[in-house]
């Protein structure tokens, strides 16, 4: 039997997924490649979370995964899921981790404020767990952690400032613990879907994790700009811009901070492929980004100084992102509009 | 007298920790606690308050399209503008599809298992708490299959809602003034297609399934009664006037009322704030957390209406707009068959005159009308999400937001006792409840369930004066 190389894996990812998910594709790779493995268990556990990144991974499955995320890997525990509640699930948790070679996935940013407080996750010895003691243990002990969602990733929304309760996201928390357990990335607020599936799949078909940018997320889903990729980018070249929410034009004004997000909604859609934000006429808030929600708010006001140099400094490179050319006009109409007061502020 | 402690509570959103009294096989006494606090009201302080509709929906991921909806009827209050009725439309269509994934993912993935027994090996539905799974075999298995059947179904309610929200968990598009996608006629045709197939499962499939849970769990009918006072701020606008589909009212010591806003209070006797907050309008509630207070046992404050406990939920909201077949079921309907019963008859409810809301639409139309924000106003913004009473206010000063509080359906259902001692919903539906045996709780967690807790909704507080103390632990 043929297995799917590493090539093949990264087309089928990065391949559009208007019509066939992601999990419906990896589907028979993973039944047949992660058996051979024994079934590895994974526990999916949730911090300062909203439970956002969860449905949207439910999104994705279906009846089929269903019988992956059963059958083929052993889930052996998920705070929405699992049938088991209070000591039994405590119970099922600390098993997993005392067998060994287990993967985890932390949905979640973990609050490390006055020890970790803010966040219980049960009782051990008739005291509380918190969170972040849960994910040192945990973290330590297992095969690679996939940090779901930005919060989980970078610290999110509830790291935003003022940062109540401290919150990181797990890379932190493991620098500053010298954990040294490998970390993937799926940032997004949430994720689509086929990007934890395809992550996760990655992690289990190759024992490894897959190529990451420099903020730790798959290349293969994280690799391109919105900017360059928006279906309002035609109004943007020609200056058009929209002055209020469902008008046509480029969303520049009203907030959009396409220029400053990577990710590949645009083309894989969200929600079976039915619409994404930028198609609904919302302008991006760059939710994929270490630096969401403050480096995006406010929402709905344009980026400061938008103009050309912060475009590029915050791009990946000049080249890559907007092309030589590009720039220039940009350039041109910009400062143009900036001389009619067009892109002035409020 | 065994003291029995469910920490954590799972299949429920958020943390949560429950812990009742059982005394001759049944509870006496019950205390419910949310376990995770982060402060996303105190982030949005100093905000663009437009930013509020994006921030809000991060309270919480099953729902976030409550709390969008709350959000921006606040700001369109604060702003003093409307939608037009394309706007108004494409919300509710929005809302109410999410309110079909809600009530299909709590029945059949958040509560069914307590009710149908799962296969006895697979992780994580294995294992689980024992007691009295009665189901015939044949409706067991085809439980099991609706369980896989409906996983799918609470997909293309998402993908309905993405429709017109651009995507779903965290839709987009709903903003002041209204919508930013706009209406054609394929779009239409796109979401008439999959609400169709939803109004089956919902007919064919989820009522039937709720009904043959209860015809066998027929006791459940007198357990969870609870406070038995119904609060609903109502929803879905069916017309530029303000009439809604479900009526805003409340049923306080067995008869229907008027529901005024300002007799809503939030009490903080017994959670860990400083009791400043004690009867004060959520409006100007400030709130100081005080981690050693005496007596204190949850971050949930105790919202109460006229200074009385009430429920919030699709038993409240569909009671309070007179549904016939809920009223007929008298006293039983405050149980815990009745909660899940009403949420499968609202989501057919609401499914079926999405249909007619659907037909309103008219392409090329406009969705949202222009805004501006305003230097100094306060906003109010009611409304239900598919948990039950929601309501958003807002002080703007300066252009920024100087002031925000949520007070959502779990601090209404899981508060703990206030002021005058008198325990939440959730606390007075466990007393009485019969416990077999105290490892294998699986009647409290019924009773629990029943009330779709979200815990992440109803913790989401702190102080405004960004001081936080080492907060007790026990």
């Amino acid at each position: 039997m043929k297995e799917l190389s590493r090539r093949d894996f990264l087309k089928l990812c990065a391949g559009s997924a208007a019509a066939v998910s992601l999990s419906q594709a990896l589907l028979p790779e993973l039944a047949r490649a992660v058996p051979a493995a024994g079934n590895p268990p994974v526990l999916w556990i949730q911090g300062a979370s909203c439970t956002g990144c969860s449905i949207s991974l439910l999104n994705s499955v279906q009846p089929d995964i269903l019988k992956i995320l059963t059958e083929v890997i052993s889930l052996k525990f998920h705070p929405n899921v699992s049938a088991a509640a209070g000591e039994l699930a405590m119970r099922v948790i600390e098993e997993t981790e005392a067998a060994g070679n287990y993967y985890l996935v932390v949905e979640g940013a973990v609050p490390t404020k006055d020890g970790g407080i803010y966040c219980t996750v049960g009782e051990r010895d008739g005291k509380h767990l918190t969170f972040l003691d849960r994910v040192k243990e945990l973290g330590e002990n297992a095969a690679a952690v996939l940090a779901v969602g930005t919060c989980a990733a970078y610290g999110g929304i509830p790291a935003a400032d003022p940062n109540p309760t401290g919150c990181k996201g797990v890379q932190d928390v493991f620098k500053e613990e010298g954990i040294n357990t490998p970390v993937l990335n799926i940032s997004g607020c949430p994720p689509h879907p086929d990007w934890i599936v395809g992550s996760l799949a990655h992690v289990l078909l190759f024992g490894e994790l897959p190529e990451v940018d420099k903020l730790g997320r798959p290349k293969v889903f994280y690799g391109k700009l919105v900017h360059d990729n928006c279906p309002r980018r035609q109004y943007f070249d020609n200056s058009k811009f929209a002055k209020s929410f469902s008008e046509p034009g480029c969303l520049l004004e009203i907030g959009c901070k396409g220029p400053q997000a990577h990710c590949d909604s645009f083309d894989r859609q969200w929600n079976g492929g039915v619409s994404w934000c930028l198609k609904a006429g919302a302008p991006c808030i760059a939710c994929t980004e270490k630096g969401f929600p403050d480096d995006a708010t406010p929402f709905y006001a344009r980026m400061p100084g938008v103009p050309l140099p912060n475009i590029t400094a915050s791009a990946d490179a000049v080249g890559a992102v907007l092309g030589a050319a590009v720039v220039a006009g940009i350039g041109a109409h910009l400062v143009g509009n900036i001389a009619t007061g067009r892109l002035g502020g409020k | 007298m065994a003291k029995v402690i469910v920490d954590p509570v799972t299949r429920i959103e958020g943390h949560l920790k429950i812990e009742v009294e059982v005394e001759g096989g049944q509870v006496v006494s019950a205390h419910s606690s949310g376990t995770l606090f982060r402060g996303l009201e105190l982030i949005l302080q100093g905000h663009d308050p437009r930013d509020a509709q994006e921030v809000v929906q991060r309270i919480c991921g099953v729902c976030p399209i409550g709390h969008a909806t709350a959000a921006t009827l606040a700001l369109d209050d604060a702003f003093d503008i409307a939608p037009p009725s394309n706007g108004r439309i494409i919300r509710n269509l929005i809302l109410g599809a999410n309110y079909i994934q809600s009530h299909i993912l709590h029945f059949y993935h958040l509560a069914a298992l307590d009710y149908v027994k799962a296969p006895d090996t697979i992780a994580p539905l294995a294992p689980r708490y024992e007691g009295d799974y009665r189901l015939p075999e044949e409706v067991n298995s085809a439980a099991v299959n609706h369980y896989i059947q409906a996983l799918e179904m609470r997909k293309k309610a998402h993908e309905m809602l993405a429709i017109f929200g651009g995507r779903m968990p965290g839709q987009r598009a709903i903003v002041p003034g209204g919508v930013t996608e706009t209406v054609d006629a394929e779009k239409i045709l796109e979401f008439k297609f999959r609400l169709q197939e939803l109004i089956s499962f919902i007919n064919n499939v989820y009522i039937p399934d709720v009904l043959a849970v209860a015809s066998v769990y027929k006791d459940w009918l007198d357990i969870g009664r609870g406070c038995k006072n119904l609060l609903a701020y109502g929803a879905f606008p069916v017309d530029d006037n303000g009439t809604l589909f479900f009526t805003r009212g409340c049923y306080t010591g067995g008869a229907d009322r008027d529901f005024d806003p300002a007799k809503v209070t939030e009490d903080v006797k017994y959670s860990w704030y400083d009791d400043d907050t004690i009867d004060k309008h959520p409006g100007e509630s400030v709130i100081t957390p005080a981690p050693d207070k005496e007596g204190a046992y949850s971050w949930l404050k105790a919202p109460r209406y006229d200074g009385k406990v009430h429920e919030v939920g699709p038993l409240a909201r569909i009671w309070i707009s007179k549904d016939q077949q809920l009223r007929a079921l008298g006293e039983k309907a405050f149980s815990v068959m009745g909660r899940h019963a009403a949420r499968a008859q609202e989501a057919k409810m609401v499914a079926e005159a999405m249909l007619d809301w659907l037909g309103q639409l008219e392409p090329g139309k406009p969705t949202c009308n222009p805004h501006k924000v305003p230097n100094q106003a306060t906003g109010m913004g009611l409304t239900e999400a598919a948990r039950g009473a929601l309501g958003h206010w807002i002080k703007i000063e300066a252009g920024r937001v100087a002031k925000y509080n949520a007070v959502v359906p779990t601090t209404w259902n899981g508060s703990p006792r206030d002021e005058q001692g008198q325990p939440g919903p959730i606390e007075q539906a466990l007393v009485g409840t019969p416990v077999k045996d105290p490892n294998n709780p699986i009647e409290v967690v019924r009773v629990v369930r029943a009330f779709d807790p979200c815990i992440a909704c109803a913790v989401h507080v702190i102080t405004p004066d960004r001081k936080l103390r080492k907060f007790r632990v026990y």
